[in-house]
Formats: C-alpha cells, sequence, structure tokens
C-alpha cells in the first residue's frame, strides 16, 4: 500500500499512448483478416460441395457468368443464394446480438434469448399460414412483430428506477416461449407444410434459398448495418454505465431508441428470410469478445463470427450426418450448453461481454 | 488552464416519480475552488449532483453554466465543459488501463473521425496525472480499489473539462486510498484551477479539502460557506440529527467533527 503511495511519479507520453494503443490494435487487425479468411473458405466450399463437387475454376466461371453445363445452374442457381443468404443472416444475426449485449451490457441479452427473434418468427408464420402474405408483406410484419415484442418487453421488465437487465432477461426468456407456442400452435394448423418448411420457423434454414427471399435482407443491412457501425463509440461509452455515458455527452436516450430499431429490424429481416436461427445473435458476440480481446468495438467481428457461424453450420448439417439438418438445428445443439454455462456463471458473478 | 465558468443552480426543484427530493433550490459554486456537498443519506446530495451535469432534469428551477440552461445545451458541447464521474461507472470486462481512459475522449470526437494525437497526448496527461501511466497496459479488473478510482478519474481528466462533478469519489476505499484520491483532486485544483465538486459523506475530510461546504438538508441548504463557518456543532445537529463536539484539526487547522453517542462520552470538551 505504502508503494502506490509514494510510488516515484512515471510518466506517459502521447507516444507512449498511441504505441500501446497500436500494440493492442495488432491482434484485432489479424483477427479481422482471419475472420474474412475462414468466411471466404466456408462460403467456397459452401459453392463447390455438394451431391456433385465442383472445382474452384468451375464456380469462378459461374460466379463471372459463364455458361457451365450443370455448374451453371446447381452452383449459380442452388448453392449461391444459399451460401449469400447464409451470410447475410449471419451479418444481420451477430450485428443485432452484439447490439443489445453491449448494450444491455449482460451476454444474456440477446435478441433469440429474450423473444424478438420468436416475435419476428411468430409474426411471419402468421403473415404466410393465416394471412396469406408475400415476402415483402411477410418482412414487415417480422419488423413489426419483433419491435412489438421489443416494447412488450421492455415495459414489463420497467421499474420505478429504470429497467433491470436480469428481470429484462427472465421477462424476455418467458414471452419467447409463449410466442414459440404461438409459432408452434399456426404451424400445426398448416398441414400441407412439411418438415422442412416448418422448420425454417421453429429453428431457422437456409433451404430453398431465392433470390427474391434475400433482396430485402440486402436492403436491410445497406441501411442499418452503417447505421449500427457508425454507432460504435456511442455503444462503447454506453457500457460504462448509462450515468458515465451521458456525462460523456451520449444522448442515451435517443441512442437506445436507435439502437434498439436498427437492431430489431436486422433480426426481424434476417428471420423474416431464413426463420430464427437459433443462438446466432446470442453466440456471434461472446466468441468475438473472446477472440479479438476487450477493448474495441465488437460490432465488425461478430458479424463475421455471426456469419461464419451460420455457413459453417450449414455445411455441418448437410454433410456431416447421414441425414441433412436445417442450419438451425447446428446452431442449436452448439449454443445451448454455452446459455447453460451462462446462466450458472451469470448467477455465481453478474458479468458482461 | 484558467478556469471562470460560474456553475449556478437557480430555484432548482428535482424529483423521481411522485417524490420530490430536492426544494427551490440555490447554489452557487465558487470557480476555480473545490466545493463539497455534505449531508444525510437520502438528502438529494446525489440527485443535485446529477442534475447539474444534465442527469436528471428538473422539476422546475434551472442549472445554469456561465448563464446558459445546461439542460439545454447540445450534449457533447457540455461535456467538454463539465465531467462527471458517477457513483459506480461500469469497466467492461478485461478492458486495458488506457483503453478505458481514452473513453474519456468521447465528447472530443465525432462518429467517424479517426483517433488523433490530441486524443493519445490527452490520455498520456491523464494517466500522468493520476499517476496511472505504469499501468497503461493492465486490465482494470485486475487494479486495487484505489487504482481503479484513480483510473477512473483519469477518464474524466481526459475529458479535459474546467468542471469536475464527483459522486462519492472515496466510497468503498479505506482511509489511505479515501486522502490518496483527494490529495489528487487538490493537486487538479491548485495545478490547473480545475473547478471541482464533489459529494462526500466524511464530514472532516470534506472539510479539510473543501474551500466551500454546502450542507444539505430534507433538499435545502441549511448552510453554505467556508468549512470553519459551516461544519459547527449546530450544523451537525440540525442536518444529520447527532449530538457532536466541534475541534480544531490540529494537522490542518480546520473544524473536526466527534460525534457524541449514547454510549462512550467521558467527559464534555
Amino acid at each position: 500500500m505504502t508503494t502506490t503511495l509514494t510510488a516515484p511519479p512515471t510518466t506517459a507520453s502521447g507516444l507512449d499512448v498511441a504505441q500501446g494503443r497500436a500494440r493492442r490494435a495488432a491482434r484485432r487487425r489479424t483477427v479481422l483478416l482471419l475472420l474474412v479468411a475462414l468466411l471466404v473458405i466456408a462460403f467456397a466450399t459452401t459453392l463447390m460441395v455438394g451431391n456433385t463437387f465442383y472445382t474452384p475454376s468451375e464456380v469462378v466461371r459461374v460466379l463471372v457468368g459463364q455458361d457451365v453445363p450443370g455448374a451453371s445452374f446447381t452452383v449459380g442457381t442452388l448453392r449461391l443464394p444459399r451460401a449469400v443468404l447464409g451470410v447475410l443472416a449471419g451479418f444481420a444475426f451477430g450485428l443485432a446480438g452484439v447490439t443489445f449485449q453491449t448494450m444491455l451490457r449482460n451476454p444474456l441479452a440477446s435478441p433469440d434469448i429474450i423473444g424478438i427473434s420468436s416475435g419476428a418468427s411468430a409474426a411471419a408464420v402468421i403473415g404466410i399460414v393465416v394471412l396469406g402474405l408475400g415476402s415483402t408483406q411477410v418482412s414487415i410484419l417480422a419488423v413489426v412483430g419483433g419491435l412489438g415484442v421489443a416494447l412488450a418487453v421492455y415495459g414489463l421488465s420497467a421499474t420505478r428506477g429504470g429497467v433491470a437487465g436480469t428481470r429484462l432477461i427472465l421477462v424476455g426468456i418467458g414471452v419467447a416461449a409463449m410466442l414459440d407456442s404461438v409459432t408452434s400452435y399456426v404451424l400445426s394448423r398448416a398441414s400441407e407444410w412439411d418438415l422442412q418448411d416448418a422448420m425454417r420457423w421453429l429453428a431457422g434454414s437456409l433451404n430453398g434459398a431465392r433470390w427474391g427471399q434475400i433482396l430485402p435482407l440486402v436492403v436491410a443491412l445497406a441501411v442499418l448495418g452503417p447505421l449500427l457501425l457508425a454507432q460504435a463509440r456511442n455503444l462503447a461509452a454506453l457500457q460504462l454505465g448509462d450515468d458515465t455515458a451521458a456525462a460523456l455527452g451520449v444522448r442515451v436516450g435517443a441512442t437506445r431508441l436507435l439502437l434498439v430499431v436498427a437492431a430489431v429490424g436486422l433480426v426481424a429481416f434476417a428471420t423474416a428470410a431464413t426463420g430464427p436461427i437459433a443462438f446466432v445473435a446470442f453466440l456471434a458476440g461472446p466468441i468475438a469478445a473472446r477472440i479479438v480481446g476487450p477493448g474495441g468495438s465488437l460490432l465488425l467481428p461478430a458479424a463475421l463470427v455471426g456469419a461464419l457461424l451460420v455457413v459453417a453450420a450449414d455445411l455441418v448439417g448437410q454433410f456431416a450426418f447421414d441425414t441433412r439438418f436445417p442450419v438451425g438445428v447446428v446452431t442449436g445443439v452448439l449454443g445451448a450448453p454455452y446459455l447453460v454455462y451462462l446462466i450458472v456463471r451469470t448467477h455465481r458473478s453478474g458479468g458482461s461481454l | 488552464m484558467t478556469t471562470d465558468h460560474q456553475l449556478t443552480v437557480d430555484h432548482l426543484t428535482l424529483g423521481y416519480g411522485d417524490r420530490t427530493v430536492v426544494t427551490d433550490l440555490q447554489v452557487d459554486v465558487p470557480p476555480g475552488r473545490i466545493t463539497a456537498i455534505v449531508g444525510a443519506n437520502a438528502c438529494g446530495k446525489s440527485t443535485l449532483l446529477r442534475s447539474m451535469s444534465r442527469l436528471l432534469a428538473p422539476r422546475a428551477g434551472q442549472v445554469l453554466l456561465d448563464g446558459k440552461d445546461v439542460h439545454r445545451m447540445p450534449a457533447k458541447q457540455l461535456a467538454r465543459t463539465l465531467g462527471l464521474l458517477p457513483q459506480s461507472p461500469v469497466a467492461p470486462e478485461g478492458i486495458a488501463v488506457a483503453d478505458l481512459v481514452g473513453r474519456g475522449r468521447h465528447p472530443h470526437q465525432r462518429i467517424l473521425s479517426r483517433w488523433s494525437h490530441d486524443d493519445d497526448v490527452a490520455v498520456a496527461a491523464a494517466l500522468d496525472a493520476t499517476g496511472t501511466a505504469e499501468l497503461a497496459d493492465r486490465p482494470v479488473d485486475e487494479l486495487s480499489g484505489g487504482q481503479r478510482q484513480r483510473v477512473w478519474i483519469a477518464m474524466v481528466l481526459a475529458q479535459q473539462t474546467d468542471l469536475l462533478l464527483l459522486d462519492e469519489p472515496t466510497t468503498f476505499l479505506d482511509v489511505a486510498h479515501q486522502v490518496e484520491v483527494l490529495d489528487l483532486l487538490a493537486d487538479l485544483n491548485a495545478a490547473r484551477g480545475t473547478t471541482v465538486v464533489m459529494v462526500l459523506h466524511d464530514l472532516n475530510l470534506a472539510a479539510r479539502y473543501a474551500d466551500h461546504l454546502i450542507a444539505l438538508a430534507d433538499g435545502r441548504v441549511h448552510a453554505a460557506g467556508a468549512p470553519g463557518d459551516v461544519l459547527t456543532e449546530e450544523t451537525v445537529r440540525a442536518v444529520f440529527d447527532l449530538e457532536s463536539r466541534v475541534i480544531v484539526d490540529p494537522t490542518s487547522g480546520t473544524p473536526l467533527m466527534l460525534p457524541v453517542g449514547r454510549h462512550h462520552a467521558v467527559a464534555r470538551l
């Protein structure tokens, strides 16, 4: 103790600080590059592997628009939309998940745990089965469903002193369970649906991906993605607590509203396209946090991890077993043990990302 | 850096829900000095500090900085003049000291602007001023309570504000670290003329370190002025409902309050 009181004053210069920052940022750059490389590999594998194997050169020729017998249909029409949808949905889930987890300072507060994905999914299923809507209308309905659930969960967990994290998560888990049963009920009434289609809305799937399905998600990502990335600094300030953030000049209420709407929008559009791919939003942030280390923004790393999770899990689901499983089944198997681990750990310590 | 920013609280009424905490308050913060706000639990000390830094909107009245209502100022502009260290800030898991201190640069950065040389210099200066330079690369969660509090103060210093508001900066610290933190604030005040306003629990340390003492009772100012005038047996009785003796602190010459309980009072001083 005496040492801290009488320690000789050491000095730091701007240069020292810059060097330390550069050292800590080096790992982040490496990890980001590695993630991009892995994602490219997984994407390419999705295009090459299947009932028929196509060589990289055949795949490239299809991609640049040449007509390759057989490959043009299989790669261009079947595999490419599937891979693109996987990447985009992964981006959307990863970004939205880490936004919620960072903003609410709790890894359990991801949109797929607190019912927002379930809300979007239930709304989409009702839109398709009960109302017979087209894909754009389904997307809009999913956004409305997601926002409605976000609002309801927030309202139900608000107390006089603000919103307590644990309370919000418990309310959200309850609401999610309720909405999942709504989805199951509506699906069970639609007898003409086969298991594959039903699985999409229960666990998420990339089966039968078409460009028409992908377009709304592309637009959502193009608008909401940059919006979220631009909020990285405000999000970093919010991590220090609402009071600290406000004292640093963040308009807490407005920023939070923007973040919630953008994140819910991403989840809802992705869910409308692929169903609620289980636990991707929940897993992407914590995995990104482990591998890039603390300090920097997790938005971009989590988006990449999300995309990698979806594409890799889809490969596993399609080809690792005798039966083909939808991607959500694979991510569900990955995510569930982590959820249990987190609940046990959070119960002991509190904890954040 | 000299400051002559005038922070004034004018007919301020504050509350949460249907509970009024502070009523019709008048406070003048002397520029370039250290002001301590003292009072019993739930008397409105922290509430007042929150409102002075626009975290809580007033029911009535105004908080004026150089004559302008802080609740109408752009958030970042205010944050470049007035910094606040709240009672329990949250350090993200695993964050390095220098990175946490760097978050104090937020009001000086724009959404997409790059990290600048000025930012690095400000962080270095804040680390130096708080004696935390050698901790720069360490994770905040590994530090002791006293070190951590110095790091948080460094974060507020990196904000480079002329006014510094601190909500109980010495809570949870042992007596040595309390003195260490208060010495640090006194250094800053002396070296840079930073106006310091802090809520403190310890009356004797408040009387020793503050130039200006404000005693709140039930959401009103009971007394304000030089510690020697404010910290009296009468004030302690009115504000804390406690009998006490106030003597002269032999080390500093400031008032020293000794509580009189129902036990162990052997002699009337």
